[in-house]
Order: C-alpha cells, then structure tokens, then sequence
C-alpha cells in the first residue's frame, strides 16, 4: 500500500537505468548517485572498436581513475619543487646547467626545468579534468532528473529504514505532517496515503558547482596566458619609460594579445627610498619600500603616484610591480682629450644581502682608445681580510666603488650584441686599479682620462603585466569554495509518512546522507508532533549514526 | 625601550613555564591512559571478549553507580589533572603569544618561530574547544606531546628575536592568509592522530576477529567507526578553509610578487597536501578506498603539510623564505 511502483530490482542494481527510480533502492542506498565506474564492472570481452572506446570511457570517467590521477598530479609536482625552474628562477638553472652538464641533458630530455609546461604534467591534468567532465556531466542530468521527480514515494517496507517511529493516530495524521513539513520548508509530495519529503538537494548541486568551478579556474589561467602581457623592465631614479614593447628588457604577450593591448602611459623614476632594519635582530633587512613616481596618460595628463611592494600601481587595464631594486652609482668619465664621454648612473647587479654589487661601464666614445671599466658598488664599504671589499650593511651609509679600468677595442663596433653587465677584456688592457669615495677622481695613467665617482641613485625592477583571466579565477575559485562547503555541510534527507500496516497507526521514517546525520531527530521530532508514539527502534540500534551510505554503494 | 625589551622577554618566558606545564600534563596524561578503560568498551568487551577482560570488568563495576558512568574510568583521576594542567598551559602560551604581538606592534606570526607557537597554542585550542562539548581526554596522550615537541622546536631550533617585518609582510593578508594556514595546521593534525588511532585500532579490531590480539593499548581506544568518524569530520571542516588559505594566498602574491601562482615551492606544496586532502575525500567515497587507505591518505596530507612548513623553510630557497627563519 506505500509503494506505487511494481516489482523494482533489488537495492544496488543496476544504476545505470537512470530514468526509472526505484524508489526502495534509491531510499536506501542513494543508488541514482552511484559511481558511473560501477556500470562497467566487467573487461570488455570480445568487442569491437567502439566497445573498446566505451570501455576505455567507462574506466577513465570512474571515481578508481580519478583518485589516481589526483594522486599522480601531487606526485608529478614534486620534482618543479626540488629542481630549479625556468618559469622562476633562470639563472638558478643556468648555474645547475654549468654543475651538472651531464645529468641536466637528461633533465632537458624529460622537461624537468620547466615541468609545469611539459606535456607529461600537462597529460595528467588534462585526462583528470576530462575524467571529471565525463563523471559530471551524466551526474549532472541525473540529479535533474531526480530533482524534478522527487519527492519519490516511500519504499514498501519502510521499517527497513534506519530511522522509524509508528505513532497510533489516524489518517489525519497525514494533513497535520504535510502541513508542518511545508512550513518547514522541505519539498513535499502527497500520495493518497503518504506524504514524501525531501531537503538537502543543495549537497549534490554545491558538489557540481565545485567541480564546475574548478573547470571554469583552469578555463580562466588559460584565457589569462592566451589574452594577457607582462614584461619587466629596470628604471633608474630620474630615469622612465613608455609602455611599449621595445622599452621591455624582457616582453611576454599571449597569442590573442594584440601590441595595442597595452595602454600608452610612460612612467618616470622620480624617487626610491628604502628604510632598513637597524637593531640587532634581523639587521639589515628591508622594512619600507617607497616609489614615487610620475605618470603621463595617453592625453599628457600627469599625476604623482607612490607604489611599493603589497601596493602596485595601477594603470589602466595594467599593473606596476615593485620586483627588485639596487643601485646605481654615478660616473663621469672624461677621456684623454678632457672631454665628458660618459656621465650617467648605471646599474649595478647586487651579489649579497648587504648590497655588494657588480656592474660594467663602458666608453666607445672615449679617445684616443675606448674606456671600460668592471666596478664592485658597497653602500658601506669595508675591507674583509678573506673575502676583500665587502658591504656591511645595505644602506649606502659610507658608499664606495672600487673600479678596475680597461683601455682599447671594446669590440662594440662589430655590431653583435653584448651584455651590459659583462665586460670582454680581449683586446683591452688593464690599466689599474682604485677604490673612490664618492666626490673623488681618479686620474688614469698614461693621460687615458679620468673618472669621478658623483653620487648614488638607485634603481628598481618593474613588472608590468595585465592578465584578463585572473578575475575570472578569482570568481570561479569563490564559487567552487561555495560549493565544496556545500557539498560538505548540507544534509539530504528524505522522510515519509505513511498509513501503517495496523489501522489507526502512522509510520514515520526517514533516510540521510551526510557525515553524522541521522534522521532519528526529524523522525522523533515529526512523530511527537503527529500522536502518542507507539514503537521506535530499539535505543541501542541508535548508539552509531548513520554513515557510509554515500557514494558508490556496491 | 626598556620596556618594549620587557615585553617580549615576558613572552619567552611564558613558553618555557607553559613548556613545563604541558611536560606535567602529558605525564598525567599518560598515566591516565595507562589506566584507562572507558564503561562504553567494558559493555562491549564484555560482550565480544569475555575471556578477555573479565576480571578488570567486574572490579569496575563497584564504583559508584550514583555519580554515573564516568565514575567507571579508573584513570579519570589523572586525566582531570592533566586537563587542568592542559588548561593552565593553554592560558601561559596566550599570554606568550599576546606579549610577543604587543611588543612587534602586529599579528604574532611573522616568521617560523612564532608561527610554531600559534600553531601549538591552535592544536591545544582545538583540542580544547572540543573537550568542552565531549570527552576527548583519551587524545590529549596524543595531542599534548605534539603541542610539546613544536614548542620545543620553536624554542631551539627556529628562535627569532622579535622584530619588524619585511615589506612583503607587511599586508592584511599576513592576517587572514597565515591565521587560516595556522588553523588549517590545527585540523590536519588533528585529523591525522585520529587517523593513525583508527588505523591501530582497526588492525586491533582484525586481529581480534583472527583471534591473536596482540596490542592491548589499541583496545583503550574509541571504536574504529567513531575515529574514522572523527577524522572525515576534521577534514571536512579544514579542506574548505584550506582552499581560502591558498586563494588568500594567490591573492596576496599577485600583490606583492606581480603573479598569483608561480609554482614557488611553497605554492607547490601546499598544492600538493589540496590534492592529497581532496583525494581523501574522494576515497572515503570509493569502494576499495573507504577505511584503510583513505586513512593514510590522512596521514600523507599532513605529512605534506609539515614538509611544506619545515622542510620547504629550511632546506629550499623560494619566495617564502624570509626573516631568517
């Protein structure tokens, strides 16, 4: 008399029929929501192509292979973080390149510096996301189905449920139980002599929203590498640039970023100040970064802005981040005729905490023979026994250079590019050596010129960038939070009221899913309400709640 | 200044004296689980096992039946000290980690020594908290020693003088984005004792069932079901607020490093323990996974996450080394 339907299969069969919902089946084991792995127990014996494809789907869109592939991606992000990576640290992989010659080729071989990009990793997150879509989407159509189709009646043998009361009141029991269910807002169903409901769909959606969103973060990165730019530039105090890719020392754009995807501004350096720690604990490090800077808009509008670390400067769809800073001390290098060949700040590369910093200045114009000169930069310049000039703390509190001056053919006028930071001595020759405190000169021999040390600037590291898919991220990684805590703390339920086999009883019983949830509290709650309880379970069937019955069931 | 110096040496000294505390505790708790045997497990030992636990299972019963159950656990005495110790040490630790906060002007984890504090002042606060609504003396053996070897970590090994943060620091996020990371720490290792319980306690309970029990500690413990129960709840209260723990921190390295995910070793790994944690999840749900394995699958995500918290600390150098140690 409780179930409307005829002879259903026994509890745990065949899920696959997703259209018919037995309702003692999906009552009791949450059937309809199995694992899709589960409809293809067996090896495909025998079968032709397309058997064989329905089979290989069958096991990649299984929960088994998901959770291994999950369990590979962790396992196959380990090796980016022991072995340096191109995409973060370059020059730590051209000195493990020069180390270990022999091992790096096999590194090389197999991507190992750069493994986020390779296509092993990126086989595994692909075949993971295709697994999920295959699992997701059917999951998604069934629980449509079962939305529209619910409440479903209640099973036949309602005492099999883990939490049943029978309470001696008559049928109109069942309008007072309805009435209380809808005011408590549960999705009720009336039969003729039943009354079906359910709560709780909002798990099974937030588990399809994670799942979904998690989709859409990895949609949203791609987008951002496909439509976004970033390039890093050094800029010197009193010094700029504009925003356009030939200024870059290093320039990335996505293949749908157009060169007018980046919006005209230019940017001048007009101060970098930066406060050090001067107690005794952590001595020297870095506690305020302060860039002031001038912007000019495409219509020649300036204003003065301040940016630092935690604070970029934001411009139009772009943004400025402080990266790195050093410093750039002043020379003005006069040659043998007397006449100014080079007077600018240049870029000094720091080697220590202190500052300690190298960098190269050179003179094509310099007569009667080119001027170069290699120079180690100490904001507090001392002298240490073993290791020779060193900075002891970072603040340029006594600054001094110390320069090693070359004269002849810097090789420039071949036309092949060099680096700036680097000095080729053949073809020079040295003509010595000399420390200089700022305000002092250093009159080279042999009338080659001369050289003053005039100030200290300093410079900072810039990236510039836009990157259109972050937002996207940042929202697509908000709803899957939303759905996980979905899918985790909403409980679904289902309770029925039904005649009972003896007149004038009711039977109220109720089924749920979700860790620690027992329906045993709804069951009591809705049997005091209705009558004189006759018979519930025994207590000590209630010591462990109800749990396991989840997913999977086989 | 003399006072500022004050301050923070009120903080150290505060450790050590919770330090000593906590020793106390443990012992007590020790003592209090060598002893125990909870009137739930008599009831069920009395049934599954009687040649078994006879003779201790009627000693108990003369206790006083007016007091109630509890009354039937001989090492509730000891356990009520260590509890009480528990506490006590609990309140120095937050004036140590209080005074350390004051004296720097901000949040009190700005560098590994102090996170370790915090993170042993959150396992006792969550273990704490849950003692208030149930009986979870029986973890404190488990909880308490590790709360005492973090402690002991941080006062050796990761000592910092307090001091003023580094630029990159200096952000609201160092509020939300280390505070979730600290109280996710919390969960896991939670978690993962109750896992290792579950584990010994399931093989205990296999053993039995081929009828050559051998550890008669694993019988002490709750049922099986109940840790298992114990460690899915844990885990699934932390893997949400472990997911905002790393878009808090995405969010944060976008401003501060111009990126929010650069594959830095600390973003790998705490990527990696997502990964173990979600696969927990997934597992528990899984016919061949349930039990065992999703337990050490526990196990594994914590493991992770102290690797990323000591062993990417110490021995890789990434964006997130800073302030000595």
């Amino acid at each position: 008399m409780a179930s409307q339907t005829g002879s259903g299969p026994a509890p745990g069969a065949t899920p696959g029929a997703e259209s018919a919902v037995d309702p003692d089946a999906a009552a009791l084991t949450f059937t309809t929501h199995a694992d899709p792995m589960d409809k293809q127990a067996g090896t495909p014996a025998g079968l032709g192509p397309l058997g064989w494809m329905r089979w290989l789907w069958a096991r990649l869109t299984s929960m088994r292979t998901a959770l291994i592939l999950l369990l590979l991606l962790g396992l196959a992000a380990i090796p980016g973080s022991l072995i340096p990576q191109r995409t973060s640290d370059a020059i730590a992989v051209n000195q493990f390149v020069a180390q270990n010659p022999e091992l790096s080729q096999w590194y090389e071989r197999f991507g190992l510096f750069d493994v986020y990009g390779t296509p092993w990793f990126s086989a595994i997150y692909l075949l993971l996301f295709l697994s999920l879509v295959g699992c997701l989407v059917p999951r998604a159509r069934q629980h449509w189905r079962l939305w529209r189709n619910s409440p479903t009646p209640p099973p036949r043998r309602m005492d099999r449920l883990p939490a049943v009361a029978t309470v001696a009141v008559g049928p109109k029991a069942l309008d007072v139980a309805e009435a209380r269910l809808r005011q408590q807002r549960w999705r009720v169903r009336r039969g003729t002599d039943w009354v079906a409901a359910e709560k709780g769909f909002a798990r099974e959606t937030g588990n399809q929203v994670f799942h979904f969103a998690l989709l859409g973060v990895l949609a949203a990165i791609g987008w951002g590498a496909l439509a976004g730019w970033h390039g890093n530039i050094v800029i010197r105090e009193g010094t700029g640039f504009a925003n356009t890719i030939t200024q870059y020392d290093t320039f990335t754009a996505g293949r749908f970023s157009g060169s007018d995807a980046l919006p005209p501004f230019t940017v001048q350096l007009q101060s970098f100040d930066v406060d050090f720690e001067r107690g005794e604990a952590q001595r020297g490090a870095p506690r305020n970064f302060d860039a002031r800077v001038l912007v000019t808009d495409a219509d020649g509008s300036t204003v003065t802005e301040s940016f630092g670390v935690n604070d970029p400067l934001e411009l139009g769809n772009a943004k400025v981040y402080l990266i790195g800073h050093g410093y750039a001390p002043r020379l003005r290098i006069r040659d043998g005729a007397g006449d100014v060949v080079f007077d600018d700040s240049v870029v000094f590369l720091p080697q220590d905490g202190n500052f300690s910093s190298q960098g190269v200045i050179k003179a094509p114009d310099a007569r009667p023979e080119q001027l170069g000169f290699r120079g180690i930069f100490l904001p507090t310049a001392a002298i240490d026994p073993e290791l020779g000039p060193i900075s002891t703390f970072p603040a340029p509190d006594d600054p001094a250079v110390f320069l090693s001056a070359f004269a002849g053919d810097l090789g420039l006028d071949d036309g092949e590019p060099q680096n700036v930071y680097e000095l080729d001595d053949t073809g020079l020759t040295q003509l010595g050596l000399r420390a200089l405190r700022e305000g002092e000169t250093w009159r080279l021999p042999d009338g080659a010129g001369s050289v003053e040390f005039t100030g200290v600037d300093r410079y900072i590291s810039v990236k510039v960038g836009s990157d259109p898919g972050g937002a996207w991220a940042l929202a697509f990684v908000g709803l899957a939070i939303v759905g996980v805590c979905m899918s985790l703390f909403i409980r679904r339920r289902r309770l029925w009221v039904a005649l009972g086999p003896t007149p004038d009883t009711v039977v109220v019983a109720g089924v749920a899913r979700g860790e620690g949830t027992d329906m045993h509290g709804d069951v009591d709650e809705l049997a005091a309400v209705l009558g004189p309880v006759r018979s519930a379970e025994p207590a000590a069937t209630r010591d462990s709640p109800s749990q396991g019955k989840e997913d999977g069931a086989s | 200044m003399t006072q500022a110096t004050t301050l923070a040496d009120l903080s150290n000294l505060m450790t050590y004296s919770a330090m000593l505390v906590l020793s106390l505790a443990m012992i007590a708790f020790f003592v209090s689980f060598a002893q125990r045997r909870t009137s739930a497990e008599i009831v069920r030992e009395r049934v599954t096992e009687p040649a078994l636990v006879g003779g201790s299972a009627t000693a108990h019963v003369d206790a006083d039946p007016a007091t109630g159950e509890a009354q039937f656990e001989p090492g509730r005495r000891a356990g009520n000290i260590a509890m009480a110790l528990t506490w006590v040490a609990f309140g120095l630790l937050s004036v140590a980690v209080l005074t350390r906060g004051l004296w720097a002007g901000r949040v009190p984890w700005g560098n590994m020594y102090e996170f370790s504090l915090v993170s042993a002042f959150a396992v006792l606060g969550v273990f704490l908290a849950v003692s208030l609504t149930r009986d979870v003396r029986w973890m404190g053996v488990f909880i308490v020693p590790l709360a005492l070897l973090t402690l002991g970590l941080a006062v050796t090994v990761l000592y910092t003088e307090a001091a003023q943060l580094v630029p990159a620091l200096q952000s609201y996020w160092l509020v939300i984005h280390v505070s979730a990371a600290i109280i996710c720490g919390g969960g896991f290792t939670f978690a993962a004792v109750t896992a290792l319980l579950y584990l010994a306690r399931d093989s205990y309970d296999r053993d039995t069932r081929a009828g050559r029990a051998l550890a008669p500690l694993a019988r002490r413990l709750p049922p099986a079901e109940r840790l298992d129960s114990m460690t899915y709840r844990t885990i699934m209260f932390t893997f949400p607020l472990w997911t905002f723990a790393i878009v808090a921190g995405a969010i944060w390295a976008e401003a501060a490093w111009g990126r929010y995910w650069g594959w830095d070793p600390k973003e790998t790994w705490s990527f990696i323990a997502w990964v173990v944690y979600a696969a927990y999840l997934h597992a528990r749900s899984t016919v061949g996974w349930r039990g065992r394995r999703a337990a050490w699958l526990a196990v594994a995500g914590v493991a992770v996450y102290w690797f990323n918290y000591f062993g990417v600390n110490l021995l890789f150098s990434g964006l997130h080394s800073y302030a000595g140690i």
